[in-house]
């Protein structure tokens, strides 16, 4: 709107798209990019872990056991000889991999749900959010521990058991959304000329919630990442020899006075990432904040 | 209002009825029953221990049972802890996970009140910078990488703290401080957020036009309104810590509520699974109706229909 008023006046201005100007204004924000480049880093050392440490993350040497940090193993040896750099490398892929698949089971279920509630309001709306509000007295890990129980096995059963409870907060997110830009002027106009729901869902309503729903994700990624962590540490997690920070900090605690190192760095590493993911996370938001654009 | 509340605690005991629903459904999908062991039992014994417990009769009958017995005052009996049912084991545990939980919400009020206050009234000078930078650190680190933390630093190292246990209060030190961090900065920012605003508002110009005391302006005007938020999420805060404390609890091997629920999900111990899940339901929806309450105290905006 501001550029059609420019516009008449003829003092041109540059045009900005929002992801554009998004874009820029993340990038003055040291302390996102900080997060981001960890995260894309830390990314890439995971793809190609074989290619940065000689050892397999299931690769024993019995002579070493306990070690501490050397040149050798630059982060020790745990209780079995494994190499603990090439396990935090290797266990890298589980953290990101559970981070970005129960995020896309969290979006199937959260923004369709959250979409119809908010689009459709009335009946559907309040039974869909009375069942929300089920779900959100149902205190979370507890339920994701009985899932993962039915569900038993590895890392694919535990995208699920965390993404069947964890979407109920971008349900909401997108209800409320859905809402707010529904009684907007141009989704008046889209619907004079003609335009039906699921059009105008899917062309103005959606994109328009994009902003809030991106910012959800960066802070949901690491919840479920820790919650791996977590569940691997009380040992119902991914499986034995996959390695996950969580398992790590499990074997290391047995050991915890012989060697500190065990469980030092695998907590370190799960701090670090979530930290990088608040950093960017925060920085998201102010730079898709409609609010603050110049 | 009393019509209000009274809404709200009808609503409270159907959602606690659909939880109580989902999770006997759910806890009998578990593969597995309390009787499978590393060496089977034989299938006579089996079938003789079913029939005494009442796990031979259909699914809904047995859910009917659980809720006739959730009227007598009864969560029924432990298929691991014989001899005591499930009420008795849940009132052992619940006042360590309470006596945690409740440390850490005090402690996670007071220092995230505090340190929001102080970034606020101070903006912009190092005071706020390192309130800032404390709050987002310790609002991405888990309790439960924390508590390891804490533990690795003050156990192993300096042999401040001991590793874990309940009875003394230097065992609880710790995971209170593990559990507290995270809602601490949370508050943190919050308060920070919401003073920064209130002091913006005319009211305040206002009071302090009128000469009040620069004191009372803050105490009155600024501190009670810029706590409506925090009120807000104190509720669900004080949830999460309480049912929070599961994984923490492990760490630091307290008996809790939460320790009880991960040995009961391994044995297949449904009238402890049963009782924790509800235990925690119920904890979490009172929280969030004393919120919801305590909206009206605070903020005489507010009126309920």
């Amino acid at each position: 709107m501001a550029t059609t008023v420019n516009a008449a006046n003829s003092s041109v201005r540059p045009h900005h798209t929002l992801w554009g100007d998004a874009w820029v204004r993340l990038r003055r924000n040291k302390l996102a990019m900080a997060g981001g480049i960890f995260i894309i880093l830390l990314t890439l050392a995971a793809i190609f872990a074989p290619l940065i440490t000689p050892y397999g993350f299931a690769h024993q040497d019995l002579t070493a056991i306990l070690q501490n940090p050397s040149s050798k193993h630059w982060l020790g040896t745990d209780g079995l000889g494994r190499d603990v750099f090439a396990r935090l490398l290797y266990g890298a892929r589980t953290s990101l991999a559970v981070g970005i698949f129960t995020q896309v089971i969290v979006l199937g279920i959260g923004l369709p749900i959250g979409a119809i509630a908010g689009y459709a309001g009335g009946r559907v709306d309040n039974i869909l959010m009375r069942f929300v509000d089920v779900m959100y007295s149902f205190p979370d890990i507890l339920l994701i521990i009985l899932i993962k129980a039915i569900l038993g096995g590895g890392i694919y059963q535990l995208f699920f058991a965390i993404g069947l409870v964890a979407w109920v907060d971008i349900a909401r997110l997108v209800r409320g959304q859905m809402m707010s830009v529904k009684s907007r002027d141009f989704v008046a106009a889209a619907r004079a000329m003609g335009g039906m729901g699921p059009y105008i869902t899917e062309r103005h309503l959606l994109p328009n919630s994009l902003g809030p729903i991106i910012v959800s994700v960066t802070f949901n990624v690491p919840r479920a990442i820790f919650t791996e962590a977590a569940l691997s540490f009380i040992g119902i997690g991914v499986r034995p020899p996959t390695p996950s920070w969580g398992s790590m900090i499990s074997d290391g605690y047995a050991v915890i006075f012989a060697s500190w190192y065990q469980v030092f760095f695998p907590a370190l590493a799960i701090a670090l990432l979530m930290i990088a993911f608040t950093f960017l996370g925060d920085g998201l938001r102010d730079a898709l904040d409609p609010k603050l654009r110049h | 209002m009393t019509r209000f509340v009274i809404r709200r605690v009808l609503w409270l005991l159907l959602v606690l009825l659909v939880v109580s629903f989902i999770t006997f459904a759910l806890m009998h999908l578990v593969p597995g029953g309390p009787w499978s062991r590393e060496k089977a039992l034989a299938p006579a014994v089996v079938a003789a221990l079913n029939a005494r417990y009442g796990l031979d009769k259909p699914f809904f009958v047995q859910y009917g049972n659980f809720l006739m017995g959730i009227l007598h005052g009864n969560l029924g009996i432990s298929y691991t802890y014989q001899n005591r049912s499930v009420t008795q084991i849940l009132m052992q545990g619940f006042p360590k996970t309470a006596i945690l939980g409740t440390t850490a919400f005090v402690f996670a009020m007071i220092v995230g009140i505090a340190l929001g206050m102080a970034a606020a009234l101070r903006q912009n000078t190092w005071i706020d910078y390192v309130c800032v930078m404390f709050s987002t650190v310790f609002a991405s680190v888990p309790g439960f990488v924390l508590g390891i933390l804490l533990m690795i630093v003050f156990s192993v190292i300096l042999h401040w703290f001991p590793t874990g246990g309940w009875g003394s209060p230097s065992q609880v030190v710790m995971p209170a401080i593990a559990l507290a961090a995270l809602p601490a900065a949370f508050i943190a920012r919050i308060t920070r957020a919401s003073t920064l605003e209130t002091m913006r508002q005319d009211y305040v110009r206002t009071a302090r036009s009128k000469g009040l005391l620069e004191r009372v302006v803050l105490i009155r005007h600024i501190l009670r309104n810029s706590l409506i938020p925090v009120v807000t999420v104190a509720g669900p805060q004080f949830a999460a810590l309480v049912t929070g404390s599961v994984i923490v609890e492990t760490i630091f091997s307290i008996p809790g509520i939460g320790r009880l629920f991960v040995e009961a999900v391994f044995a297949r111990d449904y009238g402890l699974i049963m009782g924790t899940v509800l235990f925690y339901s119920f904890v979490i929806s009172i929280a969030n109706l004393v919120v919801d309450i305590l909206y009206g105290v605070i903020d005489p905006r507010i009126r309920y229909d």
